[in-house]
């Protein structure tokens, strides 16, 4: 649905969304990077189940919540992405020892 | 309709007696404040609880353990009046022990309350630490911990749903409620009270003051003195999270939805429900003692409310002398005390009288003259 309308050059930098190396750019947040992918959805709601995507871009919603770098949770909209960053999109509820 | 009784006070309280009337028959009025009042019933934690309650006042454990025999079929003649479920889960509650002390100390404490009640085998048993974690298997507890005590009649529920099927039941049964009705002032036409609010007048013949800290203002107007004051308890909500706590504990339930619900404090702050990043700082830091993991949840709210505490924090159920026909219901533990509300009072209020087994619950208890 969306794209990158520039080659990022020697800003690229690569993330891993559910372990696949996804390249995307400096400075940018991590739910505009999902939002470009094929499936661009960032979690799963607690209670019904269904799917839900970057919504709002400024905090407000919480829609875009993942997990990213083992802490569970974090608005992927407010979160700029950083190279090697591990990006887990959340499946309903999350477990307490995750 | 022209009602018989008016109740003032749509909370857990006023909530459940006047379902409790509606369902006698009766034709009730429940008057319920605005939202800017401080409302007890929607701060509330959600246990139904027994264990560790009524030290010093035996009548008050067994009023407790006679609320939550009536529980179930309360639950189920509610939920079934209104399609409301209530979350109403008794398989019994946890209160978590630090150090060996602790867990001594508990059962002290414990032993002594069975010994003022003094009937039948002990409903209550010391987990150690091994037995507490084959209990709820999937927590890994804070190395201080050292087992809990486990009530057997404990149990929770949905206290925000518990108001609303009462509120439901009300109107099913042929009651009204009305809500933004602050009463202002309470006054007399022969033998009927008259209500004024809002430029207008409601004439019944008896009432019901269950307004919670507004209570004595009211009570007042038909002689009765009823010490209340605001006490303070802040609550921490976490994310939904996976089931991992099957029971509830003492500040620490998980609920259906799956939030966790981290309570609670209690400070006398007068009138005031804001929150403190102290009080979050300690509730979080206690929680994170019994349940380390919970460090990685994530907090969604925090809130205050302001309990409804007597002098010596048991309720106060009275029927005035001055005025016969006013009664006041009053007191912290709604919850776990709405079905007995809902019956035996509600049955009392209706009849006319209250029971001799309520007379230790009279406010005249806190009279001066009988302190000596």
């Amino acid at each position: 649905m969306f794209r990158k309308l520039h080659d990022p050059g020697p800003a690229a930098v690569t993330v891993h969304i559910d372990g696949q190396p996804v390249i995307a750019e400096a400075g940018e947040s991590v739910a505009a990077v999902l939002l470009r992918q094929a499936e661009g959805w960032s979690r799963t709601t607690p209670v019904s189940k269904s799917r839900r995507a970057p919504y709002c871009m400024m905090g407000v919603c919480f829609e875009c919540l993942v997990e990213i770098d083992g802490y569970g949770s974090v608005q992927g909209c407010l979160t700029p992405v950083r190279d090697g960053m591990r990006i887990v999109r959340q499946q309903g509820r999350r477990s307490l020892s995750a | 309709m022209r009602p018989d009784i008016i109740v003032i006070g749509g909370g857990t309280v006023g909530a459940a007696v006047a379902y409790g009337l509606a369902l006698r028959r009766e034709k009730v009025l429940l008057l319920d404040g605005d939202d800017g009042e401080f409302r007890a019933a929607r701060a509330n934690f959600g246990l139904v609880w027994l264990q560790g309650k009524g030290l010093g006042m035996p009548a008050y454990q067994a009023l407790t353990r006679d609320s939550i025999a009536r529980w179930s079929g309360f639950r189920a003649a509610l939920e079934t009046g209104t399609g409301i479920d209530l979350c109403y889960r008794r398989d019994g509650g946890l209160v978590f022990c630090f150090g060996e002390e602790g867990l001594e100390g508990r059962r002290l404490e414990l032993t002594r309350l069975h010994n003022q009640y003094a009937e039948g085998e002990p409903d209550w048993e010391m987990l150690d630490r091994s037995s507490l974690e084959r209990l709820v298997p999937k927590i890994a507890f804070g190395p201080n911990i050292s087992g809990a005590s486990f009530g057997r009649r404990d149990g929770h529920c949905n206290p925000l749903r518990l108001l609303a099927a009462l509120h439901g039941g009300i109107l099913r049964h042929g009651g009204r409620i009305r809500h933004k009705a602050s009463v202002e002032r309470i006054g007399t036409a022969g033998r009927d009270f008259q209500l004024f609010l809002n430029g207008e007048t409601l004439t019944v013949p008896r009432i019901v003051i269950a307004a919670g800290l507004g209570s004595p203002a009211l009570a007042r107007q038909v002689g009765l003195e009823v010490p209340v004051q605001p006490e303070r308890g802040q609550v921490l909500v976490t994310e939904r999270l996976a089931p991992f706590l099957p029971l509830p504990a003492s500040g620490l339930r998980q609920t259906e939805e799956g939030t966790v619900m981290i309570g609670a404090t209690k400070d006398r702050s007068g009138f005031d429900v804001s929150t403190t990043t102290q009080a979050s700082a300690w509730l979080s830091r206690k929680t994170v003692d019994i349940v380390p993991a919970l460090a990685s949840a994530r907090l969604v709210r925090h809130w205050a409310g302001l309990r409804i505490m007597t002098p010596d924090g048991y309720p106060i159920y009275t029927q005035s002398e001055s005025h016969p026909g006013a009664f006041v219901a009053l007191c912290h533990s709604g919850v776990t005390l709405a079905a007995f509300h809902a019956e035996a009072l509600a049955e009392a209020i209706a009849a006319g009288s209250l029971p001799d087994t309520l007379s230790s619950f009279h406010q005249s208890r806190f009279d001066v003259s009988q302190a000596a």
